[in-house]
């Protein structure tokens, strides 16, 4: 029987999630723009073997994250630029680079595979870190983990709170407006994609450096990528609601550790599986939350009415369909 | 600040949307532009307002030939544009709109820009609430926050397209006064439309547009056979009523309830007969759309019943309505009725319900090169819809009604086609009354004029539910006006 420990559960929930948490508000970011970037499987992959090869190279950790978020500008800046300026489609490019950056990660990282590098220390914060049970939680990890939970909260700052992030929401929402006045929507979109690709390409660095430290194939980031995507339609395109889904993702995760400790005659397959099939069902939730007939039902209950709020989140309305000038 | 277009050409390709157009526009006066769909108005102000690059000619501000490049520039020299289709951002909140292209930067300024919002529309007399959200407000309302936009911006030039298409009495006479006091205060206002009325009531100079040049220029007071001939070179003949006789009950609503729309439906009770034409009157979303696709098929009733031709609907779909010989025209054509991105062949290819492996091409490019004839749309079997006229998409929608239908359901049917297309649609489907079947016609439209003049019958749409049903030749504007206010 394995012993359930809130805290030491909770605070590997936090850690564990930091990757999935920055490649979701990266990605969240540049959907938020209407650029769809599908390539984070394969762009988390090379910015891992990027990050950890620069820093094994220069021994500095800090080239390393640099590195690994500058493969992921660059493989957005080429989505973005091919589909804004070129007229290519977002899905197609997308998912060429994703195999491509997959296979060039494993081909260029081949020398670097199982070798004993740098890895980013653990750095509790003083005072903070001895608040019983939060100070477990929230304050004794290492810089990458606190850098995440404060980019959740700028995130939401930045889009919903200052006027740039209005020029963000509205440039997804509907390009030809925005160019009407006077922003070039072009220019905002390949800001925001290449935005969106260096967090992306952070959280590969994560990977290899703190996460699941070292470069080896399979890396162990493997299909992050995709559910990274699947968080940012969870989230309703919402920053926080992502990071939210990114955390309850890891803790499904977490669980199914302890619930094969719990139940073993249950194939330990089910429990790895579980939280896909309820990522699905809250999917489902969210669709319901959105049609008139529920919305219209729903009205008249308080409670009721919150947590529909809560589920819905429409995508936004031009994503995928970049401005052509007339 | 005087606008002065010179000898201005534009070519789409072969084809020459404005072709020498000179007009001079006098601050502080209301210059109207008129002219039937395709005369090539709105080309003309998308050039001015700089969305679109001119081919050749010149622009005058002031005496000052100047270029820019986008409209953004175009607002900095003082020359906005109010867009038929208001270009803004249905999530975001009134003030977020209002804010967006003012502002940059970090710093939160929605306080700054709320006081500013409030002081501005007091000034010009709009009550709306910065917090509301864009998606939930009407056509008219959408214009009033940017019309406040660009004169925030410091707007010295207003152009407006087609600005009182699906708003309602009390907007346009909002709109219009906020017009002339803006004129009055020393700025240009431009007012393209195809309505006569609007111009006359409004414009001090008028100048008439047709296929693609100046035809007319006239200051006020008008003479209105004069313009028209300047819009058409002849004079449209309206289409006479032809005196119908009501025959049994085709489409009979019992107490029906539905939501949808703005209001939705409220225990609604009308039987509709044969051969009847009957409007649907009252202010954009009051009911009519729901009422229209309750009939249709297209939406089921929460409460309540509907009977056709005598027999009860219990959620038959819009499919088995239409083999039942309803039909059904909505209002948005690119939206909802054709398909853009395929061409006209390809929409009759589409229709022909035919099941076999290969698309049988030659047929249904021969049905569409005979209904483009017999239709009169300007455009050839391959012209994809989307690049049709407004005019031209309604005609061939019109032509992909069946032959023989009993009950013609139409959601606005002439919104935004000009006078003579609007003679040549009531002309066509009036032969439908006529005939054999007597197909009886339901349309909603928002101008109480066209209701006057087909219509044997009018319902008023008020919040939801009908609040007068009368014969067309019982009533007039006045009364009808009244009860569109939700005063019966």
């Amino acid at each position: 029987m394995v012993e359930l420990n809130l805290s030491i559960l909770l605070a590997g929930v936090v850690a564990g999630a930091t990757p999935v948490v920055l490649a979701a508000l990266g990605e969240t970011i540049t959907e938020k723009a209407g650029i769809i970037n599908l390539s984070l499987d394969g762009t988390i992959l090379l910015g891992a073997m990027a990050a950890f090869a620069l820093s094994y190279e220069t021994g500095s950790l800090l080239a390393g994250f640099m590195g690994g978020a500058a493969v992921g500008a660059v493989v957005a800046g080429i989505v973005a630029v091919f589909s804004i300026y070129l007229g290519q489609n977002q899905v197609a490019v997308g998912f060429v680079l994703t195999l491509m950056t997959r296979d060039l990660a494993y081909f260029l990282g081949n020398a670097y595979a199982r070798l004993q590098g740098p890895q980013v220390p653990p750095q509790p914060i003083p005072l903070l870190s001895k608040i019983p049970f939060l100070g477990e939680v929230f304050f004794s990890h290492n810089i990458p983990v606190y850098f995440s939970l404060l980019f959740i909260a700028f995130c939401w700052w930045y889009i919903y709170r200052t006027p740039l992030g209005l020029q963000l929401r509205a440039v997804g929402e509907h390009p030809r407006a925005v160019y009407a006045r006077g922003i070039d929507p072009r220019k905002l979109q390949v800001l925001y994609a290449v935005c969106g690709g260096c967090f992306v390409g952070l959280a590969g660095a994560v990977f290899s450096l703190s996460a699941k430290p070292g470069w080896g194939r399979p890396q162990g980031a493997e299909g992050t990528g995709w559910i990274a995507l699947a968080l940012v339609i969870f989230g309703g395109w919402h920053p926080v609601k992502a990071a939210l889904g990114a955390y309850l993702f890891a803790f499904l995760q977490v669980m199914g550790i302890y619930f094969q400790g719990w139940f073993p005659s249950v194939p330990a397959q089910v429990f790895q599986v579980a939280p896909f099939p309820l990522m699905i069902f809250t999917l489902v939730l969210m669709h319901l939350a959105q049609k008139e007939s529920v919305l219209s039902w729903a009205e008249e209950k308080a409670w009721m009415k919150s947590i529909v709020h809560m589920f819905s989140g429409a995508a936004p309305a031009a994503l995928g369909k970049p401005y052509r000038s007339e | 600040m005087w606008i002065e277009l010179q000898d201005i050409h534009k070519y789409y390709g072969p084809v020459r949307a404005n072709n020498g157009v000179s007009i001079k526009v006098v601050p502080g006066t209301i210059h109207g532009i008129l002219g039937e769909n395709g005369a090539g108005k709105s080309t003309l102000m998308k050039i001015l307002s700089g969305y679109t690059q001119k081919t050749k000619g010149a622009i005058l501000l002031d005496g000052k030939s100047v270029t820019y490049q986008n409209p953004a520039q175009a607002a900095r020299l003082g020359i906005g544009m109010l867009y038929q289709d208001p270009l803004d951002f249905p999530l975001l909140s009134i003030l977020d709109n209002f804010m967006l292209g003012q502002t940059g930067g970090f710093a939160d300024q929605r306080k700054k820009y709320r006081q500013e919002f409030e002081s501005l529309s007091n000034s010009i007399n709009f009550s709306l609430d910065p917090d509301a959200v864009v998606r939930g407000l009407t056509i008219g309302e959408r214009q009033q926050l940017e019309i406040m936009r660009m004169l925030a911006l410091g707007i010295e030039v207003l152009i407006l397209d087609e600005p009182t298409t699906g708003i309602s009495g009390t907007q346009k006479e909002l709109l219009f006064n906020a017009l002339s006091k803006l004129a009055s205060e020393g700025k240009s206002v431009i007012l393209v439309s195809h309505k006569l009325e609007d111009v006359e009531a409004l414009c001090h100079t008028v100048s008439v547009l047709r296929y693609g040049k100046v035809t007319g220029r006239m200051d006020a007071p008008f003479n209105t056979a004069e313009l028209l001939k300047m819009m058409f070179g002849t004079l449209p003949v309206p289409p006479t009523r032809k005196p119908t006789k009501p025959g049994e009950t085709v489409l009979d609503l019992q107490q029906v309830s539905a939501s949808g729309g703005r209001t939705g439906l409220k225990s609604c009770t009308v039987a509709i007969r044969k051969g009847e034409i009957v409007g649907l009157a009252g202010l954009e979303g009051s009911g009519q759309g729901v009422f229209l696709r309750i009939a249709s098929g297209l939406k089921q009733p929460k409460t309540g019943e509907v009977r056709l031709g005598g027999r009860k609907l219990g959620g038959q779909d819009y499919h088995a309505l239409k083999r039942l010989g309803v039909a059904f025209l909505p209002t948005s054509r690119l939206e909802e009725g054709l398909i853009s991105g395929l061409n006209i062949t390809e929409h009759f290819a589409l229709q022909s319900h035919h099941n076999g492996f290969l698309v049988r091409w030659q047929k249904a490019f021969e049905k569409a090169a005979r209904r483009i004839d017999n239709f009169r749309i300007k455009g050839a079997p391959a012209s994809p819809v989307e690049s049709l006229s407004g005019g031209n998409q309604q005609r061939l929608l019109l032509s992909f009604l069946p032959a023989n239908p009993v009950l013609l359901l139409l959601e606005n049917p002439t919104r935004g086609l000009d006078v003579e297309s609007v003679n040549w649609v009531w002309q066509h489907l009036q032969e439908y009354c006529a005939s054999e079947t007597g197909t009886c016609i339901v349309f909603s439209s928002s101008e109480l004029d066209e209701i006057m003049m087909v219509a044997d019958r009018v319902l008023v749409f008020f919040n939801g539910s009908v609040i007068k049903d009368t014969k067309t030749a019982e009533t007039d504007t006045q009364e009808l006006g009244r009860a569109i206010a939700g005063k019966v």
